[in-house]
């Protein structure tokens, strides 16, 4: 099947692809911990998270393919798309590093992830506002969590704390797209689908704040900030995580549990 | 030819009591509160609606397919399970009964979500299931399932699972 131009695809079908994208890049690095977890509470913790990112990307997903009309299911729109049609952000595609980049990595995103969900309860769209619905509760655990370990990471140990702050500082790049606008966002805002990407970056920034202030971290100033993902234009990690989470399916076509 | 017996809502909701949560085997899918309606049209056929407890929970996909199972076993003639996402399910909805199971079971049940520390950020009191003490303390906010938080009492050392209010 030939893929369509992103570009030519409806703003709403575009819109929430791109919210599917990015959990589900990051669910997928999540899972790359199972079996390698410092501690096997956390090897679970992890998985588990993984987990409720992967059902907001399926249900996100499905409804994506809903949306296109073209008879793409979940798995489809998972497991068959090139790299340029991916449209996640770059934050999510960076590698797992040591623990204290996967958990600085999982905060900056989880700051930003529950503002999102709680502001998406009141779209205009009642299935994205069904599907955050759900979500909503899920990322106010997910935030405590990652929350939880940045301020043990950055008022722990003289080495916790340097790996923390060198996480940050390494990461910081990442965020700017976080809240990018364009063409897409501005229509789905007008039309009250997607909530103003300002109120999200205030709440986010002010979370950070607090938690970095409680754990002893330095905010990074905001220098250069990457972009392109909203676009297909992904980091070099994003053809590894590609190979890996679609080679199964491509190497046995039409194959079902 | 024989006569198709008509299945009655009644009969179904008896029928539903037998389907278990696969990963909890004590509780059913009424006691879980995931049953959101059962219809049954006038061909006999019966048309279920559940909500998933955790986005992500996998034993939704099992729970639907033992609901099928147990329907068209008993001789309803068709069978559809429905998913819907909106209202959203909470572990309010878990009936007294099936709280009563958790806890016999070795899992703590949630507290009422109006008691709704845990999602701010406060430590709920959760009693060990084993012994009841009170001096329990918790091991990681992600257990062994979407569901489930990792508790250890103090006071008899066994380490126990949560069922997080949601």
């Amino acid at each position: 099947m030939i893929d369509p131009n992103p570009m030519e695809q409806s703003a709403l079908f575009t819109y929430t692809l791109r919210l599917a994208d990015d959990i589900l890049i990051l669910s997928q690095r999540l899972g790359e911990w199972c079996g390698h977890g410092p501690v096997l509470e956390e090897d679970i913790a992890l998985t588990n998270r993984a987990l409720d990112h992967l059902g907001e990307a399926r249900n996100l997903l499905t409804y994506a393919g809903q949306v296109e009309g073209k008879g793409r299911s979940e798995d489809d729109l998972a497991y068959l798309r090139m790299e340029r049609q991916y449209t996640n952000v770059k934050l999510v595609e960076q590698p797992n590093g040591d623990y204290a980049h996967t958990m600085v990595r999982s905060f900056l995103f989880d700051a930003y992830h529950l503002p999102l969900m709680q502001a998406l309860t009141k779209s205009n769209d009642a299935q994205l506002a069904a599907i955050a619905g759900k979500s909503v509760k899920e990322a106010t655990y997910h935030l405590r969590a990652s929350s939880e370990w940045i301020i043990r990471f950055g008022d722990g140990t003289e080495e916790s704390h340097q790996r923390a702050q060198a996480a940050l500082d390494n990461l910081w790049t990442y965020t700017g797209e976080l809240f990018e606008t364009d063409a897409v966002l501005e229509e789905m805002t007008k039309a009250g689908i997607s909530p103003g990407i300002a109120a999200i970056k205030e709440s986010w920034s002010k979370t950070v704040d607090q938690v970095l202030a409680e754990a002893t971290l330095k905010r990074p100033t905001d220098a250069f900030m990457m972009t392109g993902g909203r676009k297909g234009l992904h980091s070099e990690h994003m053809g590894f995580i590609l190979a890996e989470m679609q080679h199964v399916t491509r190497a046995y076509p039409g194959v079902s549990w | 030819m024989e006569q198709q017996t008509h299945i009655s809502k009644h009969r179904i909701l008896e029928l539903l009591d037998y389907v278990k949560d696969p990963e909890i085997p004590v509780i059913n899918v009424l006691e879980l509160g995931v049953v959101r309606s059962v219809e049954v049209e006038e061909s006999g056929k019966a048309i279920i609606t559940i909500t998933p407890t955790y986005t992500g929970c996998p034993a939704m996909d099992v729970m639907a397919a033992d609901i099928r199972k147990e329907l068209l076993e008993a001789g309803v003639p068709e069978v559809e399970v429905k998913l819907t996402l909106s209202p959203a399910w909470t572990t309010d909805w878990i009936t007294d009964e099936g709280k009563r199971k958790l806890k016999a079971y070795g899992i703590a049940p949630p507290e009422k979500s109006a008691d709704i520390r845990a999602l701010k950020g406060e430590q709920p009191v959760v009693a060990c299931p084993q012994c009841g003490s009170k001096n329990t303390v918790m091991l990681s906010l992600f257990g062994s399932t979407a569901c489930k938080a990792l508790w250890k009492c103090q006071d008899c050392l066994e380490p126990f699972d949560q069922f997080k209010c949601l």
